[in-house]
């Protein structure tokens, strides 16, 4: 890998199998992107052109041996290539209500809270705590957010109470996988449980029948002066909630703090290795600790954008309804690393995007789109593209000699 | 272990120590599988009645409330006081059908768990098994009952079997944890039946298109009811296809090459395959058992009572995920499976359509049943922490019968 000839005089990472597999999967999307608005290629031959192209990216790359990156440029050129030239057969009408500009802002908002889950996790589970239990520390933050923000009197309150109730659990759940040393999978799943049951029966005895009134104080947007009336950019990224910024900076902060800073290497010692962690002076339980209440805080925030974020006010009994779990997926299809968590998130995110859309088509294959997260996390973790592994010591209770 | 033996000095000494210690040591090795569990749900509904006491309702009169909608009081009924019986025993009988899918989608959770597999998929078996016996009984409209209700039951195992050997099949080929796969295939299941009932989706039913629900199960395919009235949704004969399934889980764990090979993996894998069990075989074997439970558990509803299905009714569905708590509250025996599932079926049907709303807020009480499962679950999880409590009452009590001996 390292000592690459440099054939025509082109700098050696530019013909790295790693940058060709990369251009083959930028390729492979803009099959896709160019049968749909703007651009909105008529000739099903543009899609076939650019998607071929991507498909013999991946190939050269695999056969070169960067395996993942490679199958990953195989897949996106068979899927741009197959959905352009679906796309091309489509009325331009149809094509222009599912692809407006402010799809991008749809999927940034459907993407959110699987961001904050997916790093939440992976925080705990590189420490070496496996934290099933983020649904729960999310609808424990979608509700004591809204609650807080309607009795506070305003959103800061909302985002303090939730961030109070999401590490409250998350300290449940470090008590039980670090000083009980319980099984970690039923701790989260209880920790599920717990908060459907709680969440729901506060909600009824303190909101009875009614809703949460109107008018309760939300996380205001970010309107950018300048960038908000611009004819593309505007109606995609010119109006955006506060939290959605606050996630988007999160991604590459949790990747300095976890990959280049020595807080994140002790957090990954514990997660990988906890007694040579212990023998260096770690202190393996605190970490864990610190990492399993950080991991319920950033669930929190997820679940108290879906309360106090883009829909304003307002709670329903089991809101996340499975958004903990594709967080989940989303980190696992991101091989536990904060880029590739908050791609998955992305990708995650414009799926139900686009199943939003899709019933002027099709209802019904609208529905069957919202399985798709979890069918590639299925095939992510069989590793049939380049596999996805956990921690070494992600699960294990670590006992002190 | 000196801790405790330092109190037995003090016992009168005609009494051997080595020996009184020993004893109660393996009696509370062998109490520990009885104690734990009683003292988790003890706890657990402790808590609750906590939770229901702060926030201003008495916890007596709602926990009377529930045992009254769970139909016990059936149980204790004199025979001439026919005022409420009647009431009583339909409730019973409720209780009992959700008792049916609970035995199952327990089974289904404990069978893989003593292989050393934790199945988190029991909802989505579940589904799977609920969705292939809704085709069944749908279709072969013309079939005489017998024959349709075992084609309606067998493919729903089979489905269920094959949706839970996913799981298995990639545990042993590629190491993909369960947990994660499982989790994946609920979902899948979870839309997937959302697809297929929905509008425009191939089992929606053909007499009202608007409607996103499946068709109505035909009559030929209904399980026959033998407590109650057919038409009230009386208790059917797939009560006993449970408590058979409890009978057969316990006969193929301890009493067959099987299931002498699945607990042999549970304990130790390593030392499994050093004794020439195929560890990979078994993961696929055990999940498959288990997905067999699940989806018998989804035939006997769809055929036993349900007979429809809507898209709502997929979304709110919980009762696969109840089977986690049941299988774990039983210690994933046989007897424990069932005995817990008693508890949950009274608990489940007692706090939502069986409890009388003036006593108590079934809303109300629907969440406290989640509670109560999620302190359950948690409970059981930490058995370190309740043996510990446990002990300590123990050492109380020891430390005054020491005082008392001492004075």
């Amino acid at each position: 890998m390292t000592n690459h000839a440099q054939p025509y005089g082109a700098p050696a990472w530019a013909l790295h199998p790693k940058s060709i597999a990369l251009v083959g999967s930028v390729l492979g999307l803009a099959a896709f992107w160019s049968a749909i608005p703007p651009f909105t290629a008529r000739s099903p031959l543009v899609p076939i052109v650019i998607g071929v192209l991507a498909i013999a990216a991946g190939l050269w790359a695999v056969t070169r041996g960067t395996r993942r990156l490679g199958f990953g440029a195989i897949a996106a050129g068979v899927l741009g290539l197959g959905l352009g030239l679906l796309a091309t057969r489509s009325s331009s009408a149809n094509l222009q209500v599912v692809f407006r500009a402010d799809l991008v802002a749809q999927v940034l908002v459907f993407a959110t809270p699987l961001t904050f889950g997916a790093i939440g996790g992976m925080v705990s589970e590189r420490s070496g705590v496996v934290n099933v239990g983020l649904e729960g520390m999310m609808l424990m933050g979608a509700f004591w957010g809204v609650y807080g923000a309607d009795k506070g009197g305003s959103w800061v309150v909302g985002i303090l109470t939730a961030l109070f109730a999401g590490g409250l659990f998350g300290l449940l759940h470090a008590y039980w996988s670090v000083h009980l040393r319980a099984n970690q999978i039923i701790s989260g799943m209880a920790i599920n449980f717990l908060a459907l049951g709680v969440t729901g029966y506060f909600f009824e005895q303190l909101y009875g029948n009614q809703n949460i009134p109107a008018g309760v104080s939300s996380i205001p947007n970010v309107k950018i002066p300048g960038i908000d009336h611009m004819a593309f950019i505007g109606p995609a990224i010119g109006d955006l909630n506060l939290l959605i910024w606050v996630g988007i900076v999160f991604v590459p902060l949790s990747y300095v703090v976890l990959f280049k800073t020595p807080v994140g290497l002790r957090v990954r010692a514990c997660g990988e290795h906890p007694r040579a962690a212990d023998t260096v002076g770690i202190n393996v339980y605190a970490v864990r600790y610190a990492a399993v209440v950080v991991s319920g805080m950033l669930a929190a925030l997820g679940g108290a954008f879906l309360s106090i974020g883009f829909l304003g006010g307002s709670f329903t009994e089991n809101m996340t309804e499975g958004r903990g779990f594709i967080a989940l997926a989303a980190m696992i299809f991101g091989n536990w690393r904060p880029f590739g968590a908050w791609g998955a998130a992305l990708l995650f995110g414009f799926s139900t995007a686009i199943a939003y859309r899709l019933p002027v088509y099709s209802s019904s294959a609208a529905t069957l789109f919202q399985a798709l997260p979890y069918v590639l996390t299925l095939i992510a973790v069989a590793g049939v593209i380049g596999r996805s592994v956990p921690p070494a010591a992600d699960g294990q209770p670590y006992v002190k000699q | 272990m000196s801790e405790q033996a330092a109190p037995t000095g003090n016992v009168p000494p005609e009494q051997e120590p080595s020996t009184d210690f020993v004893v109660r040591l393996g009696i509370a090795q062998r109490a520990g599988g009885l104690i734990v569990p009683i003292m988790t749900a003890v706890l657990a509904f402790l808590a609750g009645g906590i939770v229901v006491a702060a926030t201003g309702h008495n916890p007596w009169t709602a926990y009377k409330g529930i045992w009254a909608g769970a139909g016990f009081n059936w149980l204790f009924h004199i025979p001439w006081d026919t005022n409420t019986i009647h009431l009583d025993a339909f409730n019973l009988s409720q209780t009992l059908l959700t008792t049916t899918t609970l035995i199952l989608t327990g089974l289904a959770v404990a069978f893989p768990f003593r292989c050393g597999l934790f199945n988190i998929g029991g909802q989505g078996q579940y589904l799977v098994g609920l969705i292939v016996a809704n085709w069944v009984g749908v279709s072969f409209a013309s079939w005489p009952t017998a024959p349709h209700v075992l084609l309606g039951i067998g493919a729903a195992a089979l489905a269920g079997a094959v949706w839970a050997g996913i799981a298995g099949f990639l545990k042993a080929t590629t190491g993909a944890h369960e947990v994660i796969s499982t989790i994946m295939l609920n979902w899948i299941a979870i839309w997937g039946g959302q697809y297929l009932f929905g509008q425009g989706g191939p089992l929606q039913n053909t007499v009202n298109p608007a409607a996103p629900e499946s068709g109505t199960v035909v009559p030929s395919a209904h399980i026959p009811v033998f407590w109650g009235s057919p038409v009230l949704q009386g208790l059917d004969y797939g009560f006993f296809v449970a408590i058979a399934a409890l009978v057969v889980f316990w006969l193929v764990l301890n009493r067959t090459t099987l299931g002498y090979e699945v607990r042999a993996v549970g304990f130790n894998p390593e030392a499994a395959a050093y004794g020439g069990i195929d560890v990979r075989r078994k993961y696929i074997q055990a999940m498959a058992i288990s997905g067999a439970f699940a989806g018998l558990a989804g035939a006997l509803d769809m055929l036993g009572y349900l007979f429809q299905f809507g898209v709502l009714d997929v979304q709110a569905s919980q009762i696969g995920f109840l089977g986690i708590a049941v299988a774990l509250l039983g210690r994933n025996t046989a007897i424990g499976t069932g005995i817990a599932a008693f508890l949950f079926g009274g608990l489940l049907y007692g706090t939502t359509r069986g409890l009388n709303p003036n006593v108590f807020d079934p809303s109300l009480a629907g969440n406290l049943t989640s509670m109560i499962q999620g302190l359950i679950v948690l409970f059981v999880g930490a058995d370190i922490f309740i043996l510990y409590i446990w002990n300590a009452r123990r050492k109380l009590g020891l430390r005054r019968r020491a005082q008392a001996a001492a004075t």
